[in-house]
């Protein structure tokens, strides 16, 4: 899959802003005023900002508003209501913490739980392809959500959260990769099956359907970012989950929190580059690639 | 309405005879040019006389070169459109509901007006039938020329898919593929018409027909008896080398 700079930015920025929504809506760290205020305007940022960023690769960004009818089979329309349903839970709550120095805690758990379905759906959009065997897997959502909660943990400065979570996250996120591996190998889906030429013999591709590209070899066929693989995934663990765990061990100081931060938003940014770069779409194989 | 359909009165598709195909691409310009001029956003090109012409096309002719265990390869072309799945998964993902199965026949459309532009039922479609259009930012995807086979302005023999119409192979044909007495579902039935991708779980309309099973004269055993008047004709001429040429092959042995 094309690794489109909007979709990785929005993924990114918007699991992290809506994982430190969770934190926040459980009260954790229990803040009001001025400091809840600084809390909740980094939340939006990362989640509205995120959303945004998602919104440059529409065609037609001005008709967004349709995205929210299709809710009972899309999972896109379903982020969409859960997006904004967190969003403005959050601001209720947060408006509460930071005017009246209150803390509507129902409300707060409401946006919390709100918040990690929207991490679910967006997460759902990519494991429902049957199409991207690499993600078609429970492990998607689980390892999007584990991300979200760790990350947030982190924003939160929840050190003791972080410091279990953030390792939980690393295992799942080995275990995304080694079973991806296999994933378009396991599915069954071959060149033989896509041409049902199979009976016949071994299917080689003689000659693509034009001289030049096309939309679909750009969208789906993208095999430039697999070459360094390794490296990425070496510099995802080390940047994203192990960094900011020794980080976290030495003693407490804003400078530690915020390069354990930046490390955190550096690893899962390359591992979100490679979550597109390395998934093959079957649609590959009628071009004889993966 | 991005639910499918519990069923549709007709399953109106194609059959693609892969043993007739010859792989001229005529379906593919004629294909380009009718849904260019009529329903829907053209079909735009980009740069298609610069150094990397591209664009949108519905429909596309792959060429795949097949290697049995024994014997010669055979080269099969494929033309692949959209298939008009009973279970099309581009239809369930779309969030605005510009993608929609039609309970009358079947034919997967999208509403352009309705289309965001956000890609994620080309990403559903495993057979790559949906494209993107580079100009209009709008989805386009084959209407199995919806704007031809019910329009009472064209001659009935023009009812057709343009790809249907144009195909001087004979290889494409067009019909209800439920109902059983069909001529398209009797062809199916005879020649053993398949699902691309079954693993899928599209449940594709359109059919593909295999190719046929390539004669052996090669390698038929003498024992086999004359199978042409003509075969003696086509026996090798000289077997072994004579005259000057086998002086020469003999000798160059020697050497």
């Amino acid at each position: 899959m094309h690794p489109a700079p909007s979709v990785i930015i929005f993924t990114t920025l918007s699991g992290l802003g809506f994982g430190l929504l969770f934190w926040l809506g459980l009260g954790l760290p229990p803040v009001t005023g001025w400091v809840a205020f600084v809390f909740f305007a980094i939340a939006y940022a990362l989640a509205v900002g995120g959303l945004l960023a998602s919104t440059f690769h529409l065609g037609h960004p001005e008709r967004a508003l349709k995205a929210f009818t299709q809710w009972r089979t899309s999972w896109l329309s379903r982020e969409a209501w859960t997006s904004v349903a967190a969003l403005i839970a959050m601001a209720l709550y947060g408006a509460g913490l930071v005017f009246f120095g209150t803390q509507w805690s129902v409300l707060g758990w409401l946006g919390a739980a709100l918040s990690l379905l929207t991490v679910y759906s967006t997460s759902m959009i990519y494991g429902q392809l049957k199409t991207v065997p690499r993600w078609r897997t429970p492990l998607t959502p689980t390892l999007l959500l584990a991300i979200s909660l760790a990350g947030g943990a982190l924003l939160a400065g929840q050190i003791t959260a972080a410091l279990i979570l953030l390792p939980i996250a690393a295992v799942l996120q080995v275990l995304w990769w080694v079973r991806g591996d296999n994933a378009l190998r396991d599915s069954g889906t071959t060149m033989e099956s896509a041409t049902g030429l199979g009976h016949i013999g071994r299917v080689r591709a003689f000659e693509p359907p034009h001289t030049g590209t096309n939309y679909l070899l750009r969208e789906f066929v993208h095999v430039v970012g697999r070459k360094h693989a390794i490296k990425l995934r070496v510099i995802a663990l080390g940047l994203g989950y192990a960094l900011p765990v020794l980080l976290l061990l030495l003693p407490f100081g804003h400078l530690i929190a915020v390069l354990a931060i930046l490390a955190h938003l550096a690893g899962i940014a390359a591992s979100r580059w490679l979550f597109f770069a390395e998934a093959e779409h079957v649609v590959g194989l009628y071009y004889g690639k993966r | 309405m991005t639910q499918l359909p519990e069923r549709t009165e007709k399953k109106l598709g194609l059959v693609i005879d892969l043993d007739t195909c010859v792989g001229c691409h005529a379906c593919v310009v004629s294909c380009k040019g009718w849904n260019t001029e009529n329903y829907g956003a053209p079909l735009s090109d980009q740069s298609p006389y610069g150094a990397d012409p591209s664009g949108t096309f519905l429909n596309r002719v792959h060429s795949y070169e097949v290697q049995p265990d024994q014997g010669a390869a055979q080269l099969i072309h494929f033309p692949k459109s959209c298939l008009h799945c009973e279970d099309a998964p581009c239809v369930t993902v779309c969030p605005t509901g510009a993608s929609y199965k039609r309970t009358e026949d079947g034919i997967v459309l999208v509403n352009e007006t309705d289309c965001i532009g956000c890609g994620l039922c080309a990403w559903a479609c495993p057979y790559g039938a949906r494209e993107l259009d580079a100009a209009e930012g709008v989805m386009k995807k084959c209407t199995l020329c919806v704007d031809r086979i019910y329009n009472e302005n064209l001659p009935e023999e023009d009812r057709l898919p343009a790809c249907v119409r144009t195909c001087p192979a004979g290889a494409r044909h067009f019909g209800d593929l439920g109902d059983p007495g069909s001529e398209v579902s009797q062809l199916v039935a005879e020649r053993g018409g398949m699902d691309l991708m079954p693993e899928q779980g599209t449940k594709p309309v359109n059919k593909y027909l295999p190719p046929r099973p390539k004669d052996e004269m090669d390698h038929i055993p003498a024992t086999a008896g004359e199978i042409d008047v003509l075969a003696p004709l086509l026996k090798p001429v000289a077997e072994e080398p004579k005259g000057f040429i086998g002086w020469l092959d003999k000798a160059l042995e020697k050497l």
